[in-house]
């Protein structure tokens, strides 16, 4: 069954057209990689799919939601962790869980239940009690996933995850995203090449709001003949055109 | 519940920094205790305590403005809005979660600042607790304009308008510090035409019992009220859908 399916997705900015009639469909339970330089078009996808922003034309549906007409239920359903490290600074770790909990309504008991078992998962458990604010780069990020996963997502977006990271803070994250493949649907963004190489099943390239590519890295780096997959990705996006 | 959830975090986030502590409630107790000692030395109608206290409740609100403000640009800067909107909450859930916790703050800084010019000698009777009845409308003019400064500026900005220019005007042309009369001209007409007076001579009917003053300033701070509300969920609605 497909998770996502985009069907002439477009989104323009005045002049500019971010995303250019997207189609696009992702498995479930796969973890699906959205690869561009800066401007390509990658945050406003999913923007757009997690009904952030409105699209001009054409539609997409979520687990068959459509995020023009069942917006609720999409929201229902996702998991967002934005670009920004997107947590309330003057809160504890186990506060900013709480929250989460707490604007999807969950009771005190499955409240307190998610909160252990997130902070398990995450590694989280030694710093419960620290201001998010205080927290490293790399910890902030890892309780923005946290965060993202409280409501029990059927998809969960992760934009840019590990921008910004050192290298020991990013390997920690590809980690905790490894752990989480199969388990739920994951579209991931990011302008590192080893990092789509490395998670994702399957890869799409975006530049000027179009896929330029759709594949595995093994698949690219064979169609574009290379034996590096950033190799392949340059020779892609340096063609411009579809492969 | 959601609303909850957000509210307490709201509540959290302001009174757990220790500027807003400072601001909020130190600032305006130490004017009040200043020109209480410059009253004791130099005697000046103004700064008696049963004319001064009023305007200083009023002046501590511009504060309200400021944490308001800061808090959602803050907010909208961290990506930390962009998260709770693919989230189930609502938009009334956001403006009623950023107002509602902010009004308890007020009211109980106008609280200290009473307590604190009973201890220097104010004779406080029932009315006091009418005047802090009708700090509410004066609060929710301050909060929607913390509102609508943070759905439009960054929080630099903000510090700028809020901080400086929204709490100078409010002390400026007010009547707390010196009668508007003995300037006149344009400058009493402006003052006469913006709110901040009016909720001070409110206040100050309202606290000395003077009965029959209180309507023609009430209706200005409730018209100005009115449309900072109005103005406050439109340009809030207006930034959500830019998100």
């Amino acid at each position: 069954m497909q998770a996502i399916k985009t069907v002439h997705l477009t989104k323009k900015y005045k002049d500019i057209t971010a995303v250019d009639s997207l189609d696009l469909t992702v498995e479930q339970g796969e973890l699906f990689a959205l690869l561009g330089v800066n401007g390509a078009g990658k945050t406003t996808t999913i923007k757009m799919l997690t009904c952030l922003t409105k699209s001009d034309s054409g539609n997409a549906f979520v687990n068959d939601n459509s995020i023009i007409t069942d917006v609720a239920a999409v929201k229902s359903i996702i998991g967002v962790s934005p670009q920004e490290t997107a947590v309330a600074p003057n809160l504890s770790v186990r506060e900013n869980l709480e929250l989460m909990c707490g604007v999807h309504g969950f009771t005190k008991e499955k409240r307190q239940a998610k909160t252990k078992e997130l902070s398990e998962q995450f590694d989280l458990t030694a710093i419960l009690s620290k201001r998010a604010g205080k927290l490293s780069g790399g910890w902030q990020r890892r309780l923005s996933i946290a965060m993202a996963l409280i409501s029990e997502p059927q998809i969960l977006f992760l934009d840019e995850p590990t921008l910004g990271l050192d290298v020991l803070a990013r390997s920690d994250l590809w980690d905790s995203i490894r752990a989480l493949k199969g388990k739920i649907t994951i579209i991931l963004t990011t302008h590192y090449m080893e990092e789509a190489e490395a998670l994702a099943d399957r890869i799409g390239i975006m530049k000027d709001g179009k896929l330029l590519a759709l594949g595995t890295s093994e698949e690219m780096k064979t169609k574009a003949g290379t034996d590096k997959f950033e190799d392949a990705f340059v020779a892609i996006v340096k063609g411009g055109k579809k492969t | 519940m959601r609303l909850l959830a957000f509210s307490g975090r709201t509540a959290k986030e302001i009174l757990r920094d220790p500027l807003n502590l400072f601001f909020g409630l130190g600032f305006p107790l130490v004017l009040i205790g200043l020109l209480t000692a410059i009253q004791a030395n130099i005697p000046v109608p103004m700064f008696e305590l049963d004319h001064l206290t009023p305007g200083i409740t009023v002046f501590g609100l511009s504060f309200m403005t400021l944490f308001a403000a800061v808090l959602i640009s803050k907010d909208r800067e961290s990506a930390l809005l962009q998260r709770l909107y693919t989230t189930p909450l609502t938009a009334s859930d956001f403006i009623f979660g950023y107002t509602l916790p902010i009004l308890p703050i007020a009211v109980a800084q106008g609280v200290i600042c009473y307590i604190a010019a009973a201890l220097l000698g104010l004779k406080l009777t029932i009315t006091v607790l009418y005047a802090l009845l009708f700090i509410i409308p004066v609060a929710l003019f301050y909060i929607a304009l913390g509102l609508i400064c943070g759905s439009v500026f960054n929080s630099k900005q903000v510090g700028g308008i809020c901080g400086a220019l929204l709490t100078n005007l409010s002390a400026w042309l007010s009547g707390i510090w010196f009668d508007v009369d003995l300037v006149g001209g344009v400058f009493k007409k402006v003052a006469d035409v913006l709110p901040f007076i009016h909720a001070v001579e409110l206040e100050r009917a309202v606290f000395s019992a003077d009965y029959s003053n209180i309507l023609p300033h009430f209706w200005w701070v409730l018209g100005y009220t009115v449309v900072a509300v109005v103005g406050a969920v439109l340009l809030f609605l207006r930034q959500m859908k830019k998100q």
